[in-house]
């Protein structure tokens, strides 16, 4: 049975890494439903959060190839009970309807959502929840006829009380000095 | 050491230096030609064959790595010269080969301008390379080639490409060098887990029917020794897969046979019959595995690996040992109980009696009047006691090549497993020849294989390879044609040749042979051939329509072989 799985991968901050990851992906013919990549707290390793729709066996086998990369330092898979995650989405949305109606400020309050910007032609809205919770603001805003949407790749933690890239890092360091 | 000044292609043939090189298989051309250049004030230190197409360069430095265990060096310029060699590194990649390929680039302000002969060779060989890394500035040279050869070489050995502006390779630097012995994200030498071992060692010493599957695991960890001490303790069958050949004596009283679609009638059908398999350094590919649901139905697994993404990947492991074999089998050798197996080894031996009546005395001592691919290889072997290296193309030629040639000493048998690459034979056979040139080389071709690469007689020819060039010849697509036969209803579709005068082709470059189609001359024509002082091609006119068996069909299970039609 496919489930949505998040990866997480840590790398060297390497050009080329992206494709080396995602043809993983590609030929197996995976679909990748979200990716972000940024910098970890740890500084020069990146940072890889990609989300698939997969079965448990498969996503086993993809983490097995994208840490035989390289340049790539570790890689995780979890589901998304096992971990905390957000995403956000921002809304252009025209002052026109807005100012004719009474229903924006229920629809901002009750979404959590928030004010960006306001000009003479449309007001700018963000909010940051599961993809679920930003495409049902979507929905009521789209009475409104909004003018563009986008949504971010996904960021995600894990639930473990420790960060498990440093203790693999500790690792990792005292094995390459006993090689000296 | 004190830095030198030199330009960055001094740094590159330097930095091949200092890792080993005397190798170096080529073709030169725009974007690559400052390394050209240099390579010139370097010809008693590097010898550089210069083939006829890139292809017959890749090939040529596989060839040389399979039998010297050496990374095989590829130069290439960019665009064309660069995707030439795409199928060599994708051929190298699935059969675990140790090459570093440098591809000369555009001048790196032109990069992603479409200039001329510009290819992004990094991004397209990305899926098919262990490794691979562009330079744009000369002083970047010496620790990229230096982490190339750590990589292609260590751990589960593959291909590398370094693609070097033509800038950087104009460019000055302050040349020093220093060898990689280690990567932070790349760490290839795994402990072997003793746990597991012992694990691994219960298991065997429990069990009633085990069984032995090698591959190239160990050829490339130099693991033949302990392989042999292993099962001459524990008194185990063991079989080979087409890479594994000629890692323990064909002769070996508990060498069983070959694995696969193609392979022997005992050990494919008695797969499912053993309660355990220790599969050491291969990979479970699919024309050894036939229906995996239906593979090894009654036996654990024990998975002996160097790459633990193998590792499940197809058959579940019961037991898995991550790490080099020659560590792992040794360590097992200590663990496990004297055994023997005698009478389970019988089965194999009852199965082959089957097999060599049925299919094999009739491919070897044939007594139709046409030859058959069987017994050329047969008296080729025979001719050549055994020791040769035998070197083969892909196909029908191959199969029978691998089936009937016998094997003394490792290292001896090169082949295209993984990719299947028509066109392999005849450069890898150059590539043998240099890496191991006090042997014979035999290269096995059929007549389709053989017009995909035949270009590389020039090269045969300039560096007077002694290689014995077999084309068993059919005027056909022989693989194809059986498969046509057997499952398209005879359907023979764009599978017949109109093949050129082979000989007089081979006499225009300089090379002799002749052809031989009658059985009364054919042991003599090999005999000649192998006598021959230099190359030699001999042509084999052979039956037309024959097939290769016993066979595993597509999608059936390993115990449905079939010995005939």
């Amino acid at each position: 049975m496919k489930n949505e799985f998040i990866i997480t991968v840590y790398t060297e901050n390497h050009i080329g890494l992206l494709t080396r990851i995602t043809v993983i992906f590609t030929r197996r013919k995976i679909n990748i439903e979200s990716l972000t990549v940024s910098e970890s707290a740890i500084p020069g390793i990146f940072k890889f959060t990609i989300v698939i729709n997969e079965t448990k066996a498969q996503v086993t086998k993809v983490v097995g190839q994208i840490e035989k990369q390289i340049d790539v330092l570790k890689a995780f898979f979890h589901t998304n009970e096992e971990m905390i995650y957000q995403e956000i989405a921002l809304y252009k949305v025209p002052i026109e309807p807005i100012y004719e109606s009474d229903t924006i400020e229920s629809i901002v309050r009750n979404a959590g959502a928030r004010i960006l910007e306001i000009t003479k032609d449309y007001v700018v809205i963000e909010k940051t929840g599961h993809k679920k919770d930003t495409q049902a603001l979507f929905e009521q805003l789209n009475e409104f006829k909004v003018m563009q949407f986008i949504r971010s790749g996904r960021v995600a933690l894990t639930r473990d009380p420790i960060e498990r890239l440093s203790e693999f890092l500790k690792e990792r360091d005292a094995f390459l000095n006993s090689l000296d | 050491m004190t830095a030198q000044k030199v330009t960055g292609s001094q740094a590159l043939i330097l930095s091949l230096l200092e890792e080993g090189v005397d190798t170096i298989f080529g073709y030169p051309g725009g974007a690559i030609m400052p390394v050209y250049d240099a390579l010139y004030d370097y010809d008693k230190e590097v010898k550089h064959i210069l083939t006829r197409h890139e292809q017959g360069a890749i090939h040529g430095a596989q060839g040389y790595a399979r039998v010297t265990g050496k990374p095989g060096i590829c130069l290439a310029t960019s665009g064309p010269g660069a995707t030439n060699l795409m199928t060599g590194i994708a051929d190298a990649m699935i059969d675990s080969t140790p090459l570093v390929c440098i591809t000369g680039q555009v001048a790196s302000p032109l990069l992603g301008t479409d200039a001329f002969q510009e290819s992004d060779i990094v991004g397209m060989s990305i899926p098919v390379t262990k490794w691979n890394y562009q330079v744009t500035t000369p002083e970047e040279i010496p620790e990229a080639i230096a982490q190339a050869f750590y990589i292609a070489t260590t751990g589960r050995p593959g291909p590398v490409l370094i693609d070097l502006t033509k800038d950087a390779q104009f460019g000055e630097l302050d040349f020093e060098y220093k060898k990689c012995t280690k990567i932070r994200s790349y760490v290839p030498e795994t402990h072997v887990d003793p746990h597991q071992v012992k694990a691994a060692a219960d298991l065997i010493d429990a069990a009633k029917k085990p069984m032995i599957l090698f591959g190239h695991g160990i050829i490339i960890g130099r693991a033949e020794d302990e392989l042999k001490a292993f099962i001459e303790k524990t008194g185990i069958p063991a079989a080979w897969t087409l890479m594994g050949l000629s890692a323990l004596p064909t002769e070996h009283r508990l060498n069983v046979g070959m694995l696969g679609m193609h392979g022997n009638y005992g050990p494919n059908l008695l797969t499912n019959q053993a309660d355990l398999i220790i599969a050491v350094g291969m990979r479970f590919d699919d024309r050894v595995t036939g229906k995996v649901s239906e593979y090894a139905i009654n036996a654990k697994i024990i998975h002996i690996e160097i790459d633990p993404a193998e590792v499940d990947k197809i058959i579940k492991a019961d037991v898995a040992v991550i790490g080099d074999a020659k560590k792992a089998l040794h360590m097992l050798t200590a663990n496990v109980a004297e055994n023997n197996h005698d009478a389970w080894v019988e089965e194999f031996r009852k199965c082959d009696v089957i097999e060599q009546e049925k299919v094999i005395s009739k491919d070897l001592y044939p007594t139709k009047p046409g030859l058959t691919m069987g017994e050329v290889v047969r008296i080729a072997s025979e001719k050549t006691n055994h020791e040769a290296i035998l070197v083969t193309d892909v196909g029908q030629q191959q199969m029978i090549a691998q089936r009937y040639f016998k094997f003394k000493n490792s290292r001896s048998n090169v082949t295209s497993g993984g990719l299947g690459t028509m066109g392999f034979g005849l450069p890898a056979s150059m590539g043998a020849q240099i890496g191991a040139p006090d042997k014979t080389v035999v290269a096995m071709i059929g007549d389709g294989g053989f017009q995909m690469t035949i270009q590389e007689l020039g090269t045969i020819a300039q560096n007077k390879l002694p290689v014995k060039i077999v084309i068993l010849n059919n005027n056909f697509l022989g693989m194809v044609r059986q498969w046509q036969q057997l499952f398209f209803e005879r359907r023979y579709s764009f599978t017949e040749l109109q093949n050129p005068d082979f000989i007089t082709i081979a006499k225009g470059f300089g090379i002799e042979g002749h052809s031989v189609s009658k059985r009364e001359n054919l042991e003599d024509s090999v005999q000649k051939m192998v006598d021959h002082d230099g190359p030699y091609l001999l042509e084999v006119i052979i039956e037309k329509e024959d097939n290769v068996f016993p066979m595993v069909p597509t999608g059936a299970s390993v115990s449905d072989i079939i010995l005939e039609p």
